[in-house]
């Protein structure tokens, strides 16, 4: 019984691990998105001078949970005359195609060994990641574009033509300024593309690709960025215009899908990022400073010692219970690691690199609590104006120094 | 039975669904649909052949680009389910003996051909992108600048024509 089950183990071991690693990855992602939710709320909120939800949980920490109970119970009536099949299959695509994407990008540097089986962080590890991501990019302006035009109304049809057409504007110049990083590596691998300036890692932040391809990582971000209709080019919602443009007649889940599908996106574009012009896991420092390697306990133990010192003098009964264990948790995780130097040493990839993803989300909502919509006509001539001329300059630029090289 | 002729039928049988749906869907927002499904079912089948470049640019061009172009000129235009009206007397006496005609020249080509047919790839035959853009760019580097300018030619075409257009309409 034991050997007939340790060899069906052993013989369809990669297929169990890529279940499991899918099932644990996709709930990874939609916890963080429900805090991403709170974490953009409550940016936004101080920097409106306002507090934010801080009603459900102490500091409405349990606000996410509280949305998705609400998403789940309320009505959700089909509206009169919508396409049925389309208005159906859109928020599906929207939230397949956003959680598919985020597969590809690779989490760290090196596999955990498991009964002496490698396991990658990640769930593929394709030869073609950029192209890959870039298809899948491709396909998902259906998800806006049909839900728009199946729910037989003006305003979603109007925010359905506008996603369409700035999808199709800035997705030149998404490709085009990526150009540059992949002369330098060589490889559409996303792991071959941060080898590559792994090369240098004795100059620490300086070996990065964010030097050289400036002008690369500008065209990049702000495309990205119009790619997820986010503000400042969140026309195809623009709720002062458009009611709520796209999604106007949706409700409860399939609200929520498109919710969390728009979502995923920045956590993919935030990595992207990170790896393609940030050096993804390595560490800003020089390989040969190896006291940064406490810095994750640095950053863990102040922060948990804090959340215990907030919540003994919390208002609520509760808060005051749930504070300090959390905060004991975070304490505890940072004591850990000082401890199992092991342990320390493989995290250091996982924490750079997720580091990094939570800045570019950070500057994410940032740039929503500070930009105003960009009008459409403005949209259009900075996308073709500027931005592709820009990312085609880059191409050549990078193209020339790397010939002239004599690579 | 090997995976990969199963992976292959099932994407074979997705591809010609696709296709016989884009013909016989009455809206044309669900006929572009189709096609898109039967972009992406091709995309599949030069994956198995390990043309993964090819494959992915299949999905970013045709499936993105192209047909987003078709989705967004049918929703713009507001098209409404096609009417049908009885079929031309042509198509109904000569569509369908020179359909089966064309297939019967296909099938014969195809079953005749010396090489035998490989619907997956063979142990190393992978195409690696460096190999196929040295082939583009060094071996048919004349052919590939001559499409490219051809291309342009039609871009700078099509952006006359429509200012002339625009003209007219000012007068």
């Amino acid at each position: 019984m034991i050997d007939s089950l340790t060899q069906f183990l052993n013989e369809h071991w990669d297929v169990i691990i890529s279940l499991v690693k899918i099932a644990l990855l996709v709930f990874i992602v939609l916890t963080v998105n429900a805090y991403l939710t709170w974490f953009e709320r409550k940016v936004v909120a101080h920097m409106q001078s306002r507090w934010g939800p801080h009603r459900v949980g102490p500091h409405g920490l349990l606000q996410p949970l509280a949305d998705g109970a609400k998403f789940l119970l309320k009505e959700d009536p089909t509206p009169a005359g919508v396409d049925k099949f389309t208005y159906y299959l859109a928020p599906l695509m929207a939230l397949a195609l956003a959680l598919t994407s985020i597969a590809i990008i690779p989490f760290g540097p090196d596999p955990v060994v498991v009964f002496g089986h490698k396991i990658y962080l990640g769930i593929v590890d394709l030869n073609i990641g950029l192209l890959a991501l870039f298809a899948i990019t491709a396909l998902s302006v259906y998800g806006v574009a049909l839900a728009g035009w199946s729910s037989n109304s003006k305003y979603p049809l109007l925010g359905g033509l506008r996603s369409s057409a700035q999808m199709v504007s800035y997705e030149l110049a998404l490709t085009m300024s990526v150009v540059g990083v992949l002369l330098m590596a060589g490889s559409f691998s996303l792991r071959d593309i941060v080898n590559v300036q792994a090369l240098h890692a004795d100059r620490g932040i300086f070996a990065w690709n964010i030097f050289p391809q400036i002008l690369g990582f500008l065209c990049f971000f702000i495309a990205a960025v119009a790619e997820t209709n986010r503000v400042p080019f969140d026309l195809p919602e623009a709720e002062s215009e458009l009611v709520a443009g796209f999604h106007t007649e949706y409700s409860s889940f399939k609200f929520a899908m498109f919710f969390i599908a728009e979502y995923t996106s920045m956590i993919t574009v935030s990595a992207l990022c990170a790896i393609m012009f940030f050096g993804g896991w390595l560490s800003p420092f020089p390989t040969t400073w190896t006291v940064t390697h406490y810095l994750p306990s640095l950053i863990l133990i102040p922060f948990g010692l804090w959340v215990i010192w907030d919540g003994i003098r919390y208002e609520t009964i509760f808060g005051r219970i749930i504070l300090p264990g959390v905060g004991t948790v975070i304490t505890l995780i940072g004591a850990v690691l000082i401890a199992l130097p092991v342990v320390n040493e493989f995290i250091q990839g996982p924490f750079w690199l997720l580091s990094k993803i939570f800045v570019f989300l950070f500057v994410y909502v940032w740039m929503r609590g500070t930009l105003p919509r960009f009008r459409y006509d403005q949209l259009m001539s900075f996308g073709w104006k500027l931005l592709l001329p820009v990312s085609l300059a880059n191409v050549v630029i990078t193209a020339t120094i790397i010939m002239l090289r004599g690579h | 039975m090997n995976v990969p002729l199963i992976v292959f039928f099932a994407l074979a049988l997705i591809a010609v669904l696709g296709a016989i749906s884009l013909i016989l869907q009455k809206h044309p927002i669900h006929s572009a649909l189709s096609l898109i499904v039967v972009m992406v079912a091709l995309a599949g089948l030069y994956l198995l052949m390990g043309a993964e470049f090819v494959a992915a640019v299949q999905i970013i061009v045709y499936g993105g680009a192209i047909m987003v172009l078709f989705v967004f000129v049918i929703m713009l235009l507001n098209a409404g389910a096609e009417e049908r009206t009885s079929f031309s007397s042509l198509a109904r006496f000569a569509g369908l003996p020179l359909a089966i005609a064309l297939m019967g020249c296909l099938a014969a080509a195809v079953a005749g051909s010396s090489d035998r047919v490989q619907v997956t790839a063979q142990a190393g035959a992978v195409a690696p992108t460096k190999a196929l853009s040295a082939q583009l760019f060094q071996e048919f580097v004349y052919p590939f600048e001559l499409t490219s300018f051809l291309i342009l030619v039609a871009i700078i075409g099509a952006m006359v024509l429509a200012q002339r257009e625009r003209k007219e309409s000012h007068l």
